[in-house]
């Protein structure tokens, strides 16, 4: 230790001419022993020098005539004030104290949300918008939100299909909780797999998403984050009824078991046994249908080690019968998907049933490195088997699709916390097999694949999230996915975002267009040299940009956005639906192009009243073999209105809520009917029309709520949504050309109770 | 009895303090009012070489930092901090610098730091 005093004493010998005041700290003890204090704070009083002693309590801190009072601090110790006036070299001990006068104490990173910093276009739905719309699963989750459109997919089923600029919802990724959910043999019916009870926030991301989570998403991904048995009410009971004979009832049980274990039962169940057919057409408006679907849940959350983790299972039973209103399944004689065309009587009673049993299970294990809050790693797992049975009149359609999904994850730093980055590997497998009519398809597709994401955050201007991933597919070959979003802040409550990215997808034709089934049409696949059905995998790119302006109108929020988008195929599986004899699948051939424009405009127009509006274009053209044409029954405009309005809560915690939403959609271009007899022809164009929804909910307390609403208050109704219905086994029948609701007004109530 | 803690404590902070730890924790008073100050804060610590990770509290003043102490120290983040205008518990910003935060920034201002607190 002396030889460190005697540099002490040595080094003001070569400094004094710099104008430096220089020395060293010492801790005080009772020998009087000389022992350098590392780390001690050397700083000017209400200046901004400083310094810290080194290893051997050695300080150097440049000395100014502005300054007199030089403090010398450390924990643990009495802080002293030196009065200096000169350069000069100084041997100072510091005196311990008994109290600590600094205290560590990490707190917990709130979950902020940035829609205006992340450079995703990001929306965050939570749950109390989703309380909206208070019918009951994730397909009628969006009716409020103008960034997806909801429409309907066949004549039959009155399932609603999700479109997000322009294209379908198998062009999305839909996840439940980052894992792959609706997808192969889901993609029909999947949304409504999911009650709306479940779900605690939707987050929808427009444009190519992030590479984390796979290569299919082509025009934005969906995540639906479900309650949480640590989170959710202890017990909560949901009932819904409506006039059309549709009861729906959720209950979830939640148990925190211990410090670390949670458990959560969820048990949904949905039925209609009453017929509806107020259009007259001998089919029935909605299904007949029955649904249970439990979810039991497990979350372990230990905060000291930083290890998380959830652990799912999930089975459903789901069935549904459509068709003619006198058809009974158990009738002797009745049509069940077996036998041909020239052995019918012409008598016979035109149905479907379509019968879905799925399980799911999954892990998902988290591990945050407790000194490191930046550093994580995840991995998740899931299995399921969709296994659906259905016919169609005559036609028969079944498919079980085994699905193994692994992720792992690793997300740390690069230098600070402005530049992140998530690593990890992707392994998949989907095993189909299918029976169409009479013929068998079976097909595996594995993948697997590594992936990279920087992300770097300015923490002002800039926010740059780039992705790449590789994959190795049996099918789609390998090949490497790009995405990259930019944002950046002109001005204050500003943001303009910019994205482009790559997705690839292998088509189910079959799942995905189910609605062919009930039709007369011929199925024709025109390519045999591809791996999937003779078709070619989809390849796409996505490219965007939005604009986003936050300002305060009359002392209130609101927001006004632009974005544009345009996903351009490379390859499509055309679904050629221009000849009404047949459905055909061919490869692209020439260009597809979907673009779509939006106008957001929000504001809290008046105290605690919400106003949405938003205008949308879209124009999809697609090369068919009959030419370039708009993508069929889809509107090129559609216009947007939700108004909210909610009372001031009460002192019991009472309050009134109401919502009201108008969707006005354009002309709709109808697939080509010229050569069916003249009474079966629909035109060139639909008119367009407007649909209206309203809700009140009434709020007693924290623990009851009920409410009450209609759905399609204008009453508007698609005329004849089954072409051919005198005769539904004739070469015109076809549920599949559907362009408006095809149940009129409908009104329903139901309650909440939570505790 | 009572000494001979402290001085083992002693002992152990200035033994741990030897060590220059690759992921240091620790926490300061640096004083602030808003979001805004958060992200000046925030930003100013994290353009320090050798700190990873800052987070500020609003409501505590507290910034929690990591950092590798062979590349940088509490004082180096100090005189980061105070140039772009926050003073903290040692280091004090000029005027000058502190005139550049934004008029909802004013920390030294009380009427400011009221107008937050509602």
């Amino acid at each position: 230790m002396k030889k460190y005093i005697v540099l002490a004493f040595l080094f003001p010998l070569f400094s004094f001419s710099q104008d430096v005041v220089e020395g060293m700290v010492m801790e005080g003890n009772d020998e009087n022993k000389h022992i350098g204090l590392a780390g001690a704070n050397v700083y000017w009083m209400s200046s901004q020098i400083g310094t810290i002693t080194n290893q051997e309590g050695l300080f150097s801190i440049p000395f100014s005539k502005e300054y007199t009072k030089l403090v010398i601090s450390f924990v643990g110790f009495q802080s002293d004030t030196l009065t200096i006036t000169e350069p000069k070299m100084l041997h100072h001990t510091l005196k311990p104290s008994n109290e600590l006068d600094e205290v560590v104490v990490q707190k917990k990173r709130d979950a902020v949300q940035k829609a205006y910093f992340s450079a995703q276009n990001v929306i965050t739905v939570n749950s109390d918008e989703l309380l909206k719309a208070a019918c009951c699963n994730l397909s009628e989750s969006f009716e409020t939100n103008p960034a997806i459109d909801v429409n309907f997919s066949d004549a039959l089923t009155g399932t609603k299909q999700i479109q997000m600029l322009g294209l379908t919802s198998p062009y999305l990724l839909i996840t439940q909780e980052n894992l792959p959910m609706v997808r192969g043999a889901s993609q029909a019916f999947g949304l409504t797999f999911t009650p709306g009870t479940w779900v605690e926030s939707i987050q929808i991301t427009k444009g190519a998403g992030s590479v984390v989570n796979g290569y299919e998403s082509i025009s934005g991904q969906i995540n639906a984050e479900l309650v949480k048995p640590l989170t959710d009410k202890a017990l909560f009971v949901n009932g819904y009824f409506n006039k059309n004979g549709r009861m729906e009832l959720n209950t979830h049980i939640n148990r925190k078991l211990n410090e670390k274990w949670s458990t959560g039962l969820y048990i949904h169940g949905n039925a209609r046994t009453q017929k509806e057919d107020n259009n007259d057409d001998g089919f029935l408006d909605a299904p007949l249908a029955n649904q249970i679907n439990i979810m039991n849940r497990w979350q372990y959350q230990n905060v000291e080690t930083g290890w998380v983790s959830f652990l799912n299972f999930r089975f459903l039973n789901d069935e549904k019968q459509v068709g003619q209103v006198a058809f009974d399944p158990d009738a002797n004689g009745a049509i069940r998907g077996f036998g041909n065309f020239n052995s019918l009587s012409g008598n016979e009673l035109w149905g479907s049933e379509i019968a879905t049993r799925r399980f799911d299970t999954s892990l998902k294990l988290g591990y945050v490195f407790p000194e490191l809050p930046f550093q994580s790693f995840g991995f998740q797992a899931s299995y399921s088997n969709h296994d659906q049975e259905s016919y169609f009149g005559l036609r028969r359609y079944d498919i079980n699709h085994k699905s193994v999904y692994s992720n792992f994850i690793f997300n740390s730093i690069l230098g600070n916390t402005q530049n992140k980055f998530k690593t990890g590997i992707t392994y998949a497998l989907d095993a189909y097999e299918e029976v169409v009519n009479t013929t068998a398809y079976e097909r595996d597709d594995v993948s697997v694949g590594a992936f990279f994401e920087y992300s770097y955050d300015n923490l002002e201007k800039v926010n740059l999230t780039a992705g790449l991933r590789v994959d190795s597919h049996n099918r789609l070959g390998t090949f490497i996915t790009p995405r990259l979003h930019i944002q950046y802040t002109p001005w204050q409550r500003g943001s303009l975002k910019g994205s482009f990215g790559r997705g690839r997808r292998a088509a189910n034709i079959f799942a995905e267009n189910q609605q062919l089934f009930a039709s007369a049409r011929q199925i024709q696949i025109l390519d045999t040299e591809g791996s999937i059905y003779g078709l070619d995998a989809e390849d796409a790119w996505n490219y965007g940009v939005s604009f986003l302006q936050g300002f305060t109108f009359l002392n209130r929020p609101g927001n006004v956005s632009l974005d544009f988008y345009k996903t351009d195929f490379i390859n499509q599986v055309v679904v050629d639906w221009e000849n009404p004899r047949a459905i055909t699948f061919y490869n692209l051939d020439g260009k597809s192009v979907a673009n779509s424009f939006q106008f957001e405009l929000n504001h809290e127009i008046l105290p605690r009243l919400e106003l949405r509006t938003a205008y949308k274009f879209y124009d999809v053209n697609t090369d068919y073999s009959s030419g370039n044409l708009q993508k069929p029954l889809l509107a090129q405009h559609r216009f947007f209105v939700n108004v909210g309005f909610e009372t001031e809560i009460t002192e019991k915690g009472g309050q009134w809520k109401f919502d009201y939403t108008a969707h006005t959609i354009g002309k709709q271009r109808l697939p080509n009917t010229d050569v069916n007899p003249p009474e079966f022809r629909l035109g060139e164009f639909t008119e367009g029309y407007s649909l209206m929804n309203a809700q009140i909910t009434k709020v007693f307390s924290k623990n009851f709520e009920v409410y009450a609403g209609g759905e399609n208050l204008t009453n508007f109704r698609q005329n004849n949504p089954v072409l051919g219905a005198e005769n539904p086994f004739g070469s015109n029948f076809d549920t599949s050309i559907i362009y408006a609701p095809i149940m009129g007004r409908m009104f329903y109530g139901g309650f909440r109770y939570k505790i | 009895m009572k000494k001979i803690i402290t001085i083992i404590a002693l002992v152990f902070v200035t033994a741990s303090s030897f060590a220059q730890e690759k992921n240091k924790k620790m926490t300061m008073d640096v004083d602030g009012v808003c979001e805004m100050c958060k992200m000046r804060i925030e930003k100013a610590a994290l353009g320090v070489k050798g700190v990873k990770y800052a987070l500020w509290d609003i409501s505590s003043h507290q910034l929690s930092l990591i950092m590798n102490e062979s590349k940088t120290n509490a004082m180096e983040v100090k005189t980061a901090l105070v140039a772009v205008g926050h003073d903290t518990k040692e280091l004090k910003a000029t005027e000058e610098a502190y005139n550049k935060v934004m008029p909802c920034c004013k920390y030294r201002d009380d009427e400011v730091v009221k107008n937050h607190q509602n």
